[in-house]
């Protein structure tokens, strides 16, 4: 559907914005019920912990991460354009700024996350 | 005057009421979110590896202190309404009739439970004891 409608970058930037919202939500509903879990039986939590923390639970979190970054600046391009709607002329450039910023800012964060999974050292340290 | 008709997200509500109230609320709770949400995701993914956050983890380095549950409760109420309400939107972008009311009830339910878990999680964990 994405691909046959002859949508440009307003309709992208909506259904992005609707999937990545939905994926979300859904995230939502299970880290929610796993804090909880923590809360109420600390051990099964821990043991839920080894998912998180394997090969596909890395994978599956930078997913998240992807959503949530597009999500969040999408919402800005929005929130600029419902209360300053002059700015709807530079909607595709805002766009594009977006993308910029979700290299800039994601890049880091999926080398951090998946550098276990390949076996090599978290490149950045803090403790 | 012309109205500002928004083309990226739902339109502003023009008739007042819970719809416009919603409508800001949606964006208020968005830029919350953009602020406590990605803050979260970096803290325990950038700062932090998921791998140690055991339940004792959460106690030593998370929930110690009153402060950070605070926060927590707070990204909690502000995902709880945008979640949800944006699933609403979704819902009644696709469905019609008793569906549609029977979706959003389920929705509305739902959210209360989540938000009745989050909340009892963070105000229920047990707190650390300092020697």
């Amino acid at each position: 559907m994405l691909l046959q409608y002859r949508g440009s970058e307003g309709m992208l930037a909506w259904a992005f914005h609707r999937i990545s919202g939905i994926a979300i939500w859904a995230f939502i509903l299970l880290h929610v019920f796993d804090i909880w879990l923590a809360s109420v039986n600390p051990e099964l939590y821990d043991e839920l912990l080894a998912i998180y923390g394997s090969f596909l639970g890395r994978v599956v979190k930078s997913l998240l991460g992807a959503a949530l970054l597009y999500h969040a600046l999408n919402g800005l391009r929005i929130i600029i354009m419902d209360f300053w709607p002059s700015m709807t002329r530079y909607h595709k450039h805002m766009w594009y700024a977006n993308w910029v910023l979700f290299a800039v800012i994601g890049l880091p964060i999926l080398i951090q996350i998946m550098a276990p999974a390949f076996g090599f050292e978290r490149p950045f340290r803090f403790q | 005057m012309t109205t500002p008709i928004s083309r990226a997200s739902r339109p502003k509500p023009q008739s007042g009421g819970w719809e416009l109230a919603t409508w800001y609320l949606m964006r208020l709770t968005g830029l919350g979110l953009f602020v406590t949400a990605l803050a979260h995701y970096i803290i325990v993914h950038f700062l932090y590896d998921p791998k140690d956050q055991t339940a004792q983890w959460i106690l030593d380095e998370r929930w110690g202190n009153v402060a950070w549950r605070t926060v927590d409760w707070l990204m909690l109420s502000f995902v709880v309404f945008h979640a949800f309400m944006g699933m609403r939107t979704v819902i009644s972008d696709y469905t019609t009739g008793g569906v549609r009311t029977a979706l959003t009830m389920a929705l509305y339910l739902s959210a209360l439970v989540i938000f009745a878990m989050g909340t009892m999680a963070v105000m229920t964990f047990e707190f650390p004891v300092k020697a």
